[in-house]
């Protein structure tokens, strides 16, 4: 049983705070994914957890331990790096090794746990090679490996798989899927790639600036985004987002160019007379007529022209803009599309999300 | 006859695939004479008993004779040892203190640079010069250290550095590690710029502490470097002869003869330069021992720094 609870936590290198009194509450065998953009800090939390950063405010709990003025040897996690970070002067056996021989552990025990681990991960094969002979892929397999032979209390990555190229990435992702729910361990999962959020996390954690912007799982953020930036971070490709002000005697949000569309039922109660709001569309919710999106009551119609369209097979991106923002749709069962056509398009008004304009809030989410 | 072989000659050398070859001539010419014959010539000498005072010795051929008696020449056999443990004594503290001062620095994140510059002050000197220091400073009359032993009241005599055989040969290597301990400190401390910080961070999760960290992780990875300075400080403190001669000249009685200072004397001062040739072909042996030694280590270290040393 190893949770995890990082309480007012906070980091200052000198008078520059970069994460500012963060708290949060990892659950046993959770696989948790601190996502954001460079910057958020989302490494400096977790390189905090490992202890290989100082702790200037708050507290960490690992257990039921407060691990703050613990070195990272004793804190019992296991961290795997960007770039392996392998020890380049031993073989494949002797890095998976290393953490037991300084541990101690007996000899013969070191032996059958390494072949364990290396069964998992598929690396048997390469347990007398050094490093430096070894792919990208196989290395990050050893970093996994060195990881989990010390059967640690929690699994700590920081965005292993960002130097792989794009096939091996999307493999070892289900790769490390399969292994949480093979080794059921407490793990934080660094990545800036909201698609490997999505995928691999029980929950997300959405920073920005050194501040939580969101916490919850993949479709929680998804559906319901808190605000303007946890819109525009999740989901591929990004959430439009227009201006417009809200006229609830006609009972729609009129946006630029003439246009207008109808509130969303849910918001309608949360919604003032004249009030400036963001609306965001997934381009996932804007279709031409007839190419993936049903006519029914919570639809409405905008006529717009296509400059760009993008086809990838199965669907076509196509760019319009709304006064002067670029706006992205999709459509299904593409056809070609001319440049510059104009096209009816169909949008989804109930999963339309309306923020604030100033501070960016969902209407939908309380303080 | 002549301008036939002359006009051979001439065509032989504008024939295209001559051209690199006589481009190359000069070059092959000077190393003919400054390397390969003097080398050759110093061979043969070394099977003669050449002596400089009487010039035609050098065409009395004696075969392996001067070898032979080197091989039951006693006080050879004892500078040989005698270097052989000199070397030993000076390239491992030197690399000692060279690691220590590299690591010292590599901690320093104010005024780095100016003290990579101090730590190199005692390479600009030559070492006749640093010779003529401790010379003076290790006198027992009026040598600066037994001045401040005395002052301070650690001892009231005079100790005799340059004298007693060990404190000698002691004196000759506290000079020589004066000098050279900062090739050493700079070739470690490239070695450990250019470590990457993420094994160690991982070495620290793994359940390292400092020290084992340092002796895993860190040391493993700047040994490459420290081979090649070993390399070269091998080559160098072989070679031995200012720093020596100038300090004790070999003496008291032969206490500090080392290798070359003895082979020095024979060559120079006794005029027996064939005797002296045959002792350098045999000290090179050395040489080549200590180089073999450390680049086999080298190499074998390159297998996992990926070229990076």
């Amino acid at each position: 049983m190893t949770e995890v609870r990082l309480a007012n936590l906070t980091k200052a290198y000198g008078n520059m705070e970069v994460v500012h009194a963060i708290d949060l509450d990892i659950a046993d065998n959770e696989f948790l994914v601190l996502v954001g953009p460079s910057g958020c800090g989302k490494s400096t939390t977790l390189r905090m957890i490992a202890g290989l950063e100082e702790i200037t405010g708050g507290t960490i709990h690992i257990g039921d331990r407060v691990v703050n003025d613990l070195a990272p040897r004793e804190r019992n996690v296991s961290m795997v790096f960007q770039n392996y970070a392998l020890y380049p002067h031993m073989t494949v056996r002797e890095n998976l090794g290393f953490g037991l021989k300084i541990a101690k552990v007996a000899e013969q025990d070191i032996g059958t746990r390494v072949t364990q681990a290396a069964d998992i991960l598929g690396i048997a094969e390469l347990m007398e090679r050094m490093p430096a002979e070894l792919s990208g892929g196989q290395r990050q397999r050893v970093a996994m490996g060195r990881a989990i032979v010390r059967n640690p209390d929690v699994f700590l990555f920081d965005e292993p798989l960002s130097n792989l190229d794009a096939k091996l990435r999307v493999q070892m992702r289900t790769e490390i899927k399969k292994l949480h729910r093979r080794v059921e361990n407490t793990v934080v999962y660094v990545t800036h790639d909201q698609v490997e959020a999505m995928t691999l996390a029980d929950r997300i954690v959405i920073m920005r600036d050194g501040y939580i912007e969101q916490v919850g799982t993949p479709l929680e953020v998804f559906n319901e985004p808190a605000n303007t930036f946890v819109g525009s971070f999740i989901g591929s490709p990004p959430m439009n987002q227009l201006d417009g002000i809200v006229r609830l005697a006609d009972g729609d949000i009129s946006l630029a160019d003439g246009l207008s569309i109808p509130i969303p039922q849910r918001t309608r109660a949360r919604l003032s007379e004249g009030q400036k709001v963001v609306v965001g569309i997934r381009p996932d919710d804007l279709a031409p007529r007839g190419h993936g999106i049903h006519d029914s009551e919570a639809s409405a119609e905008l006529e717009l022209s296509v400059s760009i369209s993008e086809p990838l097979g199965t669907e076509t991106l196509l760019f319009t803009s709304i006064g002067g923002v670029e706006v992205q749709g999709k459509m299904l069962n593409p056809r070609m599309v001319a440049p510059d056509e104009r096209m009816k398009f169909v949008l989804a008004v109930d999963r339309v999300h309306i923020f604030e304009a100033a501070g960016g809030r969902n209407v939908m989410i309380d303080n | 006859m002549k301008a036939k072989m002359d006009r051979r000659l001439g065509r032989w050398a504008l024939r295209p695939q001559s051209i690199p070859f006589v481009l190359l001539l000069p070059a092959i010419l000077v190393i003919v004479f400054v390397v390969l014959f003097p080398l050759i010539f110093s061979l043969y000498t070394s099977f003669t008993p050449y002596r400089l005072t009487r010039p035609e010795s050098l065409w009395t051929f004696i075969g392996l004779r001067n070898y032979r008696r080197i091989f039951t020449d006693l006080d050879f056999w004892i500078a040989f040892g005698r270097t052989i443990l000199f070397l030993a004594v000076v390239i491992n503290l030197e690399f000692l203190f060279g690691l220590l001062i590299a690591l010292l620095i590599n901690r320093i994140t104010w005024g780095q640079r100016v003290l990579r510059t101090v730590m190199m002050f005692p390479m600009m000197f030559s070492p006749i010069l640093v010779g003529f220091q401790f010379k003076f400073i290790f006198n027992d009359n009026i040598g600066v250290l037994n001045n401040a032993l005395q002052s301070l009241g650690l001892t009231d005599q005079a100790i005799a550095w340059l004298v007693d055989g060990w404190l000698a040969m002691g004196s000759i290597a506290f000079a020589e590690i004066w000098m050279s301990t900062s090739v050493f400190a700079i070739l470690l401390l490239a070695g450990l710029f250019a470590m990457p910080r993420e094994p160690i961070e991982a070495a620290r999760v793994d359940g390292c502490n400092n020290w084992q960290v340092f002796r895993h992780i860190t040391l493993p990875f700047i040994m490459p470097f420290a081979f090649i300075a070993m390399t070269i400080r091998s080559l160098d403190v072989a070679r031995a002869y200012d720093i020596v001669d100038v300090m004790t000249g070999g003496g008291p009685a032969g206490r500090t003869e080392l290798l070359w200072t003895l082979i020095a004397r024979t060559g120079y001062d006794n005029a027996r330069m064939g005797q002296a040739n045959a002792m350098a072909y045999v000290s090179i042996i050395l040489s080549i021992a200590f180089t073999y030694y450390f680049f086999t280590r080298l190499v074998a270290a390159r297998r996992y720094m990926g070229g990076a040393a």
